[in-house]
């Protein structure tokens, strides 16, 4: 982005940017952590990504302000004002991400007899593929690049596809199973969110290719 | 600056009245003009050199721009903020991060929340971060702060340690989890038999010992797969020198892979009759692990097909093919790491022990040669491996008979190579 006659207009985007960066760190630490916290039972670190997230909350109002402050002083055009209004939507859902993590790092005292509990070994690599996926996105926004935003968009049908297996998986598992039904309903729970976290993390990068390009990504990518 | 300023008005009025004066003294005019001359002139030489300029002004900008040059060419990435964005980033760093980082806000260039700390501190430090690049990355920030506003950040890639202390931990963990598991019902099932005592009909209690049976075999096998595993390990860098005749171990392990039930389901393709320098029960166990893994996880009354031939390059292979499901392309990279599953609930259920094809990898490693795993999704897969001969065939004359994938690149100067040696 060429430089702006006014230079504070150009602190005001590079903080706003950012401040997004920093959002979708934390968003991506909470997706791990909580996974982490999942797997191996560990309430104490569930805890913790359920306080980070109010950081996360604390930023994307301060993305809000910022960036109505921006709008309303400076008056942005074109590629400017594209890349505010992207900002503006981008720290929404990244907070619904870090929502996401929040509660499956929620669930983690839920689920009993783990050492036995066999299911509990589908999800990590769910999990992973989603926090690829927010991790390429954020990057993709960090490089402006819509090339990388429209294969995370592509990648979301995989971690669809995770979900279903999984979620059959787990059904047929209740059904063998009706002692576990408590805990597989969680990891249902849990598989769904990431499954949401997946379509949020695409829903950021058609914003990042909005920002860069002024249009939205063409149907058949999605 | 101007240049009236560096013209020495003062000094050449003074020159002019000392000449005044020395007239007035009465001294000769010659030496008065001479005197005059010398003076001025050398007032204006003076003037004409540059300026000294102010200390200060020189080390301000030694920072900056040197800085650009210093760290340029240096192997580790390396970054310069100023204010928190980034100002400078060295070729190794703009290769890590991209052009599109510089003038940016480090935070968009490190968004883990460790490293956004570390950049707000004003203190020198360091931080260890993961996914910097790629997702599993480490890395470590180092930050030295050199004065007010500027900062250098050193990045250290830490990856490759971090790789080796967790598979080692990841092994423990799972060899020990995967002893566990049968231990636990073994333990389970005889607890139930001795406390019901005769309580239990004798249906019951068969099924119990059954499963008893069943899970300490499961637990033999991995016993004796661990231990392979590591005798093979060991003797890694030995090469063996047992002559083999490998069409008759291929049939002969086949078959005992299969099992009288489902021996029906091989077909053989053999082409060549190969000999290798080896180690018979190893191989064996390459062409056991390979067929079992066929049936096992092959479409339930598919053929499977074993074949050997040789490839253009006058090496022998083995190919062993099922019809099955196939496996995902993302994890073939990881099929011959130790207990990894592609599906763990239905290889546990069929008595895998997630070792056999680190096995298989590891023995032919040890005689020169070469897994190629190949698979498509719903079409089946293909594990061929590939040892060089002991006897020196010429290649021409056994042309390879089933589809061939080494052709893609041996050269006939290879195949040459080979054969004399």
């Amino acid at each position: 982005m060429a430089d702006h006659t006014v230079k504070a207009f150009d602190e005001d985007i590079t903080r706003l940017r950012g401040l997004i960066a920093e959002m979708g760190g934390l968003a991506e630490v909470a997706i791990q952590d909580s996974l982490e916290a999942m797997i191996r039972g560990d309430e104490e670190l569930g805890n913790r990504v359920v306080a980070s997230d109010r950081r996360i909350d604390a930023l994307e109002s301060e993305v809000d302000k910022l960036a109505v402050r921006i709008i309303a002083l400076r008056a942005p055009m074109a590629d400017d004002l594209r890349e505010v209004i992207a900002a503006l939507k981008i720290a929404g859902v990244v907070e619904r991400i870090g929502d996401y993590s929040k509660n499956i790092a929620k669930r983690v005292g839920m689920i009993e007899g783990r050492d036995r509990f066999e299911p509990l070994t589908l999800l990590p690599a769910m999990g992973e593929l989603a926090g690829e996926m927010v991790h390429d996105v954020l990057t993709a926004y960090a490089a402006r690049d819509p090339s990388l935003a429209r294969e995370v968009i592509s990648t979301d049908a995989k971690v669809d596809a995770f979900y279903n297996s999984i979620f059959r998986n787990l059904v047929s598992h209740m059904v063998e199973n009706p002692a576990t039904i408590s805990s597989a309903a969680q990891l249902l729970f849990i598989a769904r969110n990431l499954e949401r976290i997946g379509d949020h993390a695409t829903n950021v990068a058609e914003m990042v290719h909005f920002a860069a390009t002024g249009s939205y990504p063409p149907e058949g990518d999605r | 600056m101007g240049s009236i300023k560096t013209i020495p008005v003062a000094g050449i009025l003074l020159a002019l009245l000392t000449s005044l004066a020395l007239l007035g003294l009465d001294v000769d005019p010659i030496v008065t003009a001479t005197v005059l001359l010398v003076w001025i002139g050398s007032l204006l030489i003076a003037a004409g050199r540059p300026p000294e300029v102010p200390q200060r002004k020189v080390e301000q900008s030694l920072s900056i721009d040197s800085m650009r040059g210093l760290i340029e060419s240096a192997s580790t990435p390396l970054l310069v903020t100023e204010r928190n964005k980034i100002a400078i980033a060295n070729r190794a760093a703009r290769r890590m991060m991209g052009q599109h980082m510089i003038g940016q806000d480090a935070r968009v260039a490190f968004r883990q929340p460790e490293a956004i700390a570390l950049l707000g501190a004003d203190r020198t430090g360091k931080a260890i971060v993961r996914g910097l690049v790629r997702r599993q990355d480490i890395w470590q920030i180092n930050r030295q702060r050199v004065d007010q506003n500027i900062a250098v950040i050193e990045l250290i890639n830490r990856t490759a340690e971090a790789d080796i202390s967790r598979a080692h931990t990841d092994f423990v963990a799972n060899a020990s989890h995967e002893l566990r598991t049968p231990l636990a019902s073994i333990l389970g099932y005889v607890e139930t038999l001795s406390e019901s005592g005769d309580s239990l009909d004798s249906p019951t209690s068969k099924k119990f010992l059954g499963t008893i049976e069943r899970e300490a075999q499961r637990l033999q096998s991995l016993i004796g797969d661990l231990m392979s595993l590591s005798r093979v390990e060991a003797e890694k860098h030995d090469l063996p020198q047992q002559i083999v005749e490998l069409r008759a171990l291929v049939e002969r392990a086949a078959r005992d892979a299969a099992g009288p039930q489902r021996v029906e389901q091989l077909e053989f393709d053999i082409a060549a009759d190969p000999n290798v320098r080896g180690d018979r029960q190893q191989l064996e166990q390459v062409v056991r692990n390979l067929v079992d893994n066929a049936l096992k996880y092959g479409a339930s009354d598919g053929t499977v097909t074993v074949g050997l031939d040789l490839t253009q390059d006058g090496q022998a292979r083995i190919v062993v093919h099922d019809e099955g499901e196939g496996i995902a392309p993302e994890q073939i990279p990881h099929l011959t790491r130790r207990f990894y599953r592609t599906d763990p609930g239905r290889s546990r259920a069929s008595g895998g022990t997630g070792l056999g094809l680190a096995i298989v990898k590891h023995i032919v490693e040890r005689h020169r040669g070469r897994l190629d795993i190949d698979s498509h999704l719903g079409k089946g897969t293909r594990v061929a491996v590939r040892m060089p001969t002991a006897d020196p065939i010429p290649a021409a004359t056994t042309a390879p008979t089933t589809t061939d994938q080494a052709t893609r690149t041996e050269a006939t100067s290879r195949d040459n190579a080979s054969i004399a040696s």
